[in-house]
């Protein structure tokens, strides 16, 4: 019997990679060993069954499960590749109140017995479905992109995971972690972006890790594996397993990734050295 | 990369990002609502005393308040009946 550490992936704004993040980090796990379960609680649009390759094997959800209609066990759906990877589907009702916070509740707590992890993909937002993947969260992972809008949206993020999670209603504090994604290299170094250091400063939560924007995150979503696992040496993956490792509570330096030198520029650098 | 970042002068809109994010979200932490609370008393003593010698309709009062880093600026702005302008 497992007792769960259960993390919620969230952002307050769309697109940013919560749900590529939430696949990566849950595959890592599993590849450590951990028996997972990754919980897309974006119920009306659901994506990570997409994005983990599960797409046709999803019978029941979420919903069903809240609402009794079928059992957790029946409605996890196993990971191809790992099989001690799960995931626990949302539905695709329109229904915005399909979730009930006793639901959502006794979910959460079922899943603690059988799981190592659980990841909760939280919803775009600040309403019903992003803080009810919030609500019985033991930590966070802030997602932004280095970007003004998302790290404003975290800011919200970040206030709601201080007053709104039954941690923070007990009277300790969510620990929470930065995951930065879609961060362009050469688009920082000219500054155009802000940097890492920006978005740590502005937001006060330590960084897990730094995710460059890669196509290889594309290619993984199209074919349905997460990018730790369909292309493990790319620098997208090498960032995720890093973050993961974090998350185990390993102390590694962060790696922020830089730009690839050309064979001149690999020339120059070995000289001035 | 560009002739500026060349010379090591860097012409950064990212550092115009960090100090709009520091400003904004200094506010957005510290606002419960107090703002507008305050805004909306300070409009009706305002109101309050102009009426007292002046009939001005009570839409003629305009209150807005300006963050720009640390100063806080707030503009009263009342519109007085055409008559008593003369």
């Amino acid at each position: 019997m497992s007792n769960a550490t259960v993390v919620v992936v969230t952002s307050g704004k769309g697109g940013v990679g919560k749900t590529t993040s939430t696949a990566a980090i849950a595959s890592a796990l599993a590849k450590e060993g951990y028996q997972v379960c990754a919980v897309d609680f974006d119920v009306g649009l659901r994506n990570l069954d997409l994005i983990m390759g599960a797409e046709r094997r999803v019978v029941f959800d979420l919903v069903n499960v809240v609402r009794g209609e079928a059992s957790i066990k029946q409605a996890l759906v196993r990971d191809k590749k790992l099989n001690n990877l799960f995931l626990l589907p949302a539905s695709q009702t329109r229904d915005k109140d399909a979730l009930t916070e006793e639901g959502v509740a006794s979910v959460i707590s079922e899943l603690r017995m059988y799981f190592d992890w659980v990841i909760c993909d939280s919803p775009a937002g600040i309403e019903r479905g992003a803080t009810l993947a919030m609500r019985y969260a033991d930590e966070a992972i802030i997602v932004s992109n280095p970007e003004v809008s998302s790290v404003r949206d975290c800011d919200r993020i970040i206030g709601l995971l201080d007053a709104k999670t039954k941690v923070a209603e007990d009277g300790n504090r969510m620990p929470k972690h930065l995951l930065i994604t879609r961060y362009d290299v050469e688009r920082a170094k000219a500054g155009d972006m802000l940097a890492t250091d920006d978005v740590v400063d502005i937001l006060s939560v330590p960084l897990i890790g730094v995710v460059p924007e890669s196509k290889d995150v594309l290619k993984a979503s199209n074919v349905g594996v997460p990018v730790t696992v369909s292309d493990e040496n790319s620098p997208a993956a090498k960032a995720y397993t890093e973050a993961t490792r974090r998350l185990l509570g390993e102390n590694i330096p962060v790696t922020i990734p830089e730009e690839k030198k050309s064979l001149l520029g690999k020339i120059f650098k070995g000289r001035a050295a | 990369m560009n002739i500026l970042s060349f010379f090591g002068k860097r012409n950064e809109t990212a550092s115009v990002a960090k100090n709009r994010l520091q400003i904004l979200l200094a506010h957005e932490r510290a606002n419960d609502g107090s703002d507008a609370l305050l805004i909306s008393s300070l409009r009706e003593d305002i109101l309050a005393v102009v009426a007292k010698r002046v009939d001005i309709d009570p839409d003629s009062v305009r209150l807005e308040m300006d963050r720009t880093g640390d100063v806080t600026t707030l503009e009263i702005d009342i519109e007085l009946p055409a008559a008593r302008a003369s």
